[in-house]
């Protein structure tokens, strides 16, 4: 340093103007000053070699804890949201089929429901008509009662007034067989 | 500025052995403050702090060895508040750090594989603290540790003794194999061999000077065109406007710095990693 200085003064001494250049030429590399060697390798030494000793002993394991623990945790949370997803997807399975047994069970009971409905109608229907059935035979029945009877009356009708005619026409009372042979010739012809 | 002040108040109070200087007039004295001022050499300069002397050895406390510690402390003190908290969901400056470890033990594990992670905290520390040595030089008035080539030296140095001492307990005598790679016609051997040995012993002076030429180049860069502001704009309106320029330039370059810190620590620790992988594995 002293010699350096001495070596600036002389230049200026001399008269030398813009020193700049020439302090550099007269200073050399300041890193090629031997003296300062020792100083600097013993201090480097120091704090190289505590900054290794502390990063090696306290702060990178802690570092590297800090980041083991995220991935371990970041694994754990995916494990667990993984778990989660399937239990759900196990719930929706259930779900599904839960519906379709409910579905199904529905349909059954609508069925039976209907066939049991459809037989009761069939049966009341059936029945409906044959109490239909029954009172229109019945009704035929008198029906056909009532013509022959009306037919009976007009034969009975037909023959006193074929009796009373030919009394009148000939005098002559014709016997009830003939009467009847006449109008059953009469109306067969008809 | 307050070191170069300081220099000129020593200056000022020099003993008799620079009478030389006591004869010059102020104005002299002050070209060479101004000398001082913008010598781009003069941020190298070593200044003991604290002399101290043990049995023969200079181990004075100097401004070299208080930006180390100063370094030294910056990482312990970043990484104590980073993880201070131990966040599950880190905040910045945690992320920071998980960042840096990741990519440090990245650079390991790539180059030296699992079993190479027991020097992970070698390469970890070697790499935090060259950057960060590095970062701290680029404020101005602070003194660049790594510019020093005794400093960087005996980094490398260190390096290649780790692949010398784990070389040899590893694989013994085979490790020379190193020198001497499988699959070759014998003819070449002699050719092949000295080359191989010049190679490995070049490599802590190549990795040693990489890192101090770069801090020291950028460095002088720096102080250069700082230079360049102050006399220019010494000069009056026209100088003034003139120093824009260099002002420009330097803002570019402090820029471009900061690029040259980090990549100079990842080039060390990244080259660290491949010649630890020689001692691993010297086969090829």
């Amino acid at each position: 340093m002293i010699a350096n200085l001495k070596a600036m003064a002389a230049h200026v001494a001399a008269g030398a103007g813009e020193a700049s250049d020439h302090a550099e030429e007269a200073a050399g590399l300041p890193q090629l000053d031997v003296s300062t060697y020792t100083s600097q390798l013993f201090w480097l030494a120091i704090t190289f070699g505590l900054l290794y000793l502390l990063l090696a002993k306290v702060f990178l394991p802690r570092l590297s804890a800090l980041l083991e623990e995220r991935r371990d945790r970041v694994a754990d949370d995916l494990d667990a949201a993984a778990g989660l997803r399937s239990e759900a997807e196990d719930a929706e399975h259930a779900l599904t089929a839960a519906m379709a047994d409910a579905r199904a069970r529905a349909h059954a009971i609508v069925a039976k429901q209907r066939e049991k409905l459809t037989a009761e109608i069939d049966a009341e229907t059936a029945e409906a008509e044959a109490a239909l059935d029954a009172r229109m035979a019945e009704a035929d029945e008198k029906i056909e009662q009532r013509k022959s009877e009306a037919l009976a009356r007009v034969r009975e009708a037909a023959s006193d007034t074929a009796g009373a005619v030919v009394q009148k026409l000939i005098g002559v009372s014709p016997s009830e067989a003939d009467v009847a042979r006449a109008i059953d010739s009469a109306s067969g012809k008809a | 500025m307050a070191g170069d002040v300081m220099s000129l108040t020593r200056l000022l109070e020099l003993p008799g052995d620079l009478g030389a200087l006591r004869g010059l007039d102020l104005a002299k004295l002050l070209d060479v403050a101004r000398s001082v001022e913008t010598d781009p050499m003069h941020q190298f300069v070593i200044q003991r702090w604290a002399p101290i002397h043990v049995g023969g050895l200079d181990l004075s406390f100097t401004n070299a060895s208080f930006f180390m510690l100063l370094a030294a402390g910056v990482i312990l003190l970043f990484l104590t508040l980073a993880l201070s908290k131990r966040a599950l969901v880190p905040g910045r400056m945690q992320s920071v750090a998980e960042l840096t470890y990741g990519f440090v033990s990245g650079m390991v594990r790539d180059n030296l594989g699992e079993e190479g992670m027991k020097f992970f905290p070698f390469v970890f520390t070697l790499f935090i603290f060259i950057f960060v040595a590095n970062l701290l030089g680029l404020i101005p008035g602070f003194y660049t540790t790594t510019s020093q080539l005794v400093v960087t030296l005996a980094m490398s140095m260190v390096v290649i003794t780790i692949v010398l001492v784990v070389g040899f307990a590893k694989h013994g005598l085979k490790f020379l194999k190193l020198f001497a790679p499988s699959g070759l016609p014998i003819l070449m051997y002699p050719l092949l061999v000295p080359i191989e040995i010049i190679s490995f012993l070049s490599r802590p002076f190549s990795l040693a000077i990489r890192l101090f030429a770069n801090m020291l180049a950028g460095h002088i860069l720096l102080k250069l065109f700082g230079g360049f502001v102050i006399s220019l704009a010494g000069l009056g309106v026209a100088g003034i406007a003139a120093a824009i320029l260099p002002l420009v330039t330097n803002t570019a370059v402090t820029a471009l710095e900061f690029l040259v810190a980090f990549l100079q620590a990842y080039v060390f620790a990244i080259l660290t990693c491949i010649y630890l992988n020689d001692a691993l594995h010297p086969g090829h």
